[in-house]
């Protein structure tokens, strides 16, 4: 025992010491940071952006004059006698973005609106005037049954619609829950024990042939059981991928928070969070904070929806679940990826044994992706039973919801698996640490497999 | 008593026999070769000695008792093919190898100082073993293998890579293992350190013991009735009855003649014979070297 952790001490020091493993420690949460921060950033950047002039031009009409509202973005001035064809020479010079043109034949091809400008317009600008104009196209068109109250009718029946999704237990117990969040959570779950697995597996099979390739496996197991050897290279390694991890959540929660704080002070991100307490606190701030809630509302109330259905996730179940999978299934994969390297003289010669191995946990991810769409399929149901697949399918389903007997019945599954799977690999990587010079193939391994100590 | 015993170990790899039937038995401090071409089995040998496999059948015993998984404090193993952490500093590799022959960190340091003063390594401690030359790094792994001040060594070819002047300061450090109590067992091919090192030999061929015994009996044994004769001046003496010439020259003024008795004649008849010739600087029982008998017994069995 105290071997074993003399091997996971210097496994785990070696790596921690590497120069790359503190430049990826330290450059992942910066990108990671980047990822989220650059959305709002470019955001912003918008925002702060110039005013665009656009130019609306109708051909012998006035039709959807004043149709388009103006924007923050965007602000559309209505040009009457003006010919397209003289104003497309010098918009640019005269101060405008762009030209709208509508064609008089609008009511009857929509290809008949054309947006001239220099530059690719945004999306969201194009969105608004598709939006504005076809609400006034359908207007015209319903104006022609002659109905009487038109404009009454028309805003009575505006609505507004937002999907909630209620999700009830079998105790009857009614939950709030939103399917972005669990879709959310099913990915990061899922890609988290895909990297896990397969980032610091091949990390471990790396580890044993370079014992192997500068025979230092012999001098150790002239000391210690081979056993011993594996299992503490595969701990440390483990330690090792929990630390980089713990360091990149918290050190990309600092960088997100920091950024926040100072960069998008400025801009109306930060008025919701601070609108929180004010509306928590109560009646006496009334006047300030009523302007300011009354602003952000909708989307202060989509935050706090979106935060109460992810507080309403299983995280008992889920952290306790992912521990026992990422356990069995990094140990389990980790042993045949030492095996595999125990096997071959160089890190060319892996491939062929790669292949199988690797095929589970592409399935395994590609399967978890789909259970994003479909949590229920049956694809997705045999794969989270199945022990080589269900660490990785199991965690994507978790968030949206399984029966307790299916946990069960796949956590036991797992658990045979990777007894069995230690069990051979170590027998194989036994053998194989010690063959040089010959070109394994799955028979030998076999073979190895029933040698005697 | 012998310190180690192997009685009747026989090992199988899949089809393959790699060791049929060997036994071996080591005296207490005593340097003990263990000789045989490439392929013959001492490696599967020396590998089921430190434990890292298990023999199919056969007893090994560690001062008569059986040998048992915590032995491997008591062995020190320097393998033919050596292996150090490359990118890994010599002196926490020193220390990582002697902590997991079980001694303690501050136990390991001291004992490291002194033998890494005494072969003048000491300036590497903090260097990486990719940085060493091959046989600095041979010389860390001596000072691994005998780090813990094992009963019963085991040196797997430990002079290659080693110019004459450090092999001289490893075959020093050998002796002085053995004076101060270490028994040693040692794989190699060059006959001549067997010669110069050697107490006890076994010789081993296709997974067999050909030969085994005493170096000095096994070479008096192989001598075959030849005799070294020098004289001085340019002598020239013939073959009769009692024996054969087999060779002779002169060299510097001398006349060296090897002869090979045919009778039982006594050494003191020869050489009343002989001395009628010339004046006789020397007359010795020619021995074979370890060399003629390795290469003798091998092809012979071919």
């Amino acid at each position: 025992m105290n071997k074993i952790s003399v091997i996971i001490k210097r496994e785990y020091i070696t790596r921690v010491r590497k120069k790359s493993f503190i430049i990826m420690t330290i450059l992942a949460p910066i990108l990671m940071a980047a990822i989220v921060i650059l959305p709002t950033v470019i955001m912003m950047n918008e925002d702060g952006g110039d005013l665009k002039k656009i130019a609306v031009i109708e051909d012998n009409s006035d039709l959807f004059k004043g149709t388009i509202k103006n924007t923050k973005e965007a602000e559309f001035i209505y040009l009457e006698n003006v010919k397209v064809e003289e104003l497309k020479k010098s918009f640019a010079t005269a101060g405008y973005y762009g030209i709208l043109y509508i064609s008089p034949e609008i009511v009857n091809t929509p290809n008949a609106i054309q947006l001239i400008s220099k530059q690719q317009p945004p999306i969201g600008l194009l969105q608004h005037i598709e939006n504005s104009l076809k609400k006034e196209i359908e207007k015209q068109k319903l104006l022609t049954f002659k109905i009487s109250n038109l404009d009454e009718i028309m805003k009575t029946i505006e609505t507004n619609v937002s999907v909630q999704t209620i999700k009830i237990d079998d105790s009857g117990e009614v939950k709030e829950t939103s399917t972005g969040i669990a879709m959310a959570l099913a990915y990061i779950l899922g890609f988290l024990m895909y990297m896990l697995v397969f980032i610091f597996g091949s990390q471990v099979m790396r580890g044993v042939i370079e014992e192997k390739t500068s025979r230092v496996v012999e001098v150790i197991i002239s000391s210690v059981k081979p056993v011993q050897l594996m299992m503490g290279k595969i701990v440390g390694i483990a330690l090792v991928g929990l630390t980089q991890f713990l360091i990149w959540i918290f050190l990309t929660m600092s960088i997100v928070t920091v950024l926040k704080t100072t960069i998008l002070q400025k801009t109306g991100i930060t008025e919701i969070s601070q609108s929180i307490p004010q509306n928590v606190m109560g009646a006496d701030q009334k006047t300030d904070a009523a302007v300011q809630t009354a602003t952000v509302s909708p989307e202060l109330a989509e935050f706090s929806k979106l935060f109460d259905s992810a507080m309403n996730q299983p995280w008992g179940l889920i952290i306790l679940s992912f521990i026992f999978y990422f356990i069995t299934g990094y140990l389990l994969y980790a042993s045949v990826f030492a095996a595999i390297g125990s096997a071959v003289d160089n890190e060319t010669e892996t491939q062929q044994f790669m292949l199988p191995v690797t095929i589970p946990i592409i399935v395994g991810l590609m399967v978890a992706m789909g259970t994003m769409q479909n949590p229920e399929s049956s694809l997705s149901f045999w794969c989270s039973l199945i022990p080589l697949t269900s660490p990785i399918v199991m965690m994507a389903r978790i968030p949206f919801g399984v029966p307790y007997w299916e946990i069960a019945v796949s956590m036991a599954l797992m658990l045979v698996t990777f007894i069995g799977f230690v069990w051979m690999a170590a027998k194989i990587y036994r053998t194989g640490i010690l063959m040089y010079g010959k070109k394994t193939s799955w028979k030998e391994m076999w073979k190895w497999l029933r040698y005697s100590g | 008593m012998a310190l180690f015993e192997a009685k009747n170990v026989t090992k199988q790899y899949g089809s393959k026999l790699a060791l049929d039937n060997v036994s071996i038995s080591v005296p207490e401090q005593c340097i003990y070769g263990l000789l045989g071409p490439n392929g013959a089995g001492k490696t599967t040998l020396i590998r089921i000695i430190n434990q890292i496999t298990g023999p199919d059948s056969g007893e090994l015993l560690l001062n008569g008792n059986k040998l048992m998984p915590d032995d491997v404090q008591y062995i020190g193993y320097l393998p033919e093919e050596r292996g150090l952490y490359k990118k890994m500093k010599v002196g926490e590799q020193a220390l990582y190898f002697a902590q997991l022959k079980g001694l303690s960190k501050a136990e390991a340091m001291k004992r490291l100082k002194y033998w890494f003063k005494k072969l003048d390594i000491l300036d590497w401690w903090g260097k990486k073993v990719e940085e060493l030359s091959k046989g600095m790094q041979q010389k860390v792994q001596f000072i691994i293998t005998v780090l813990h001040e094992p009963k019963l060594i085991i040196f797997d070819e430990p002079f290659t890579g080693f110019d004459p002047l450090n092999t001289n300061i490893i075959k020093k450090e050998i002796l002085f293992l053995r004076e101060r109590g270490a028994t040693i067992i040692f794989s190699t091919h060059n006959m001549e350190s067997v010669e110069e090192l050697c107490d006890n030999i076994t010789l081993i061929d296709n997974a067999k013991t050909l030969l085994e015994g005493s170096v000095h009996e096994i070479r008096s044994k192989w001598a075959a009735n030849e005799y070294d004769l020098v004289f001085d001046g340019d002598v020239n003496i013939e073959g009769n009855g009692h024996y054969n010439i087999l060779k002779q020259h002169v060299e510097n003024n001398k006349s060296i003649i090897r002869l090979k008795t045919t009778s039982d004649i006594n050494t003191n008849d020869i050489l009343q014979t002989v001395m009628r010739s010339g004046s006789i600087t020397s007359f010795n029982p020619a021995l074979p070297s370890m060399n003629e008998i390795f290469i003798r017994v091998v092809e012979n069995r071919n």
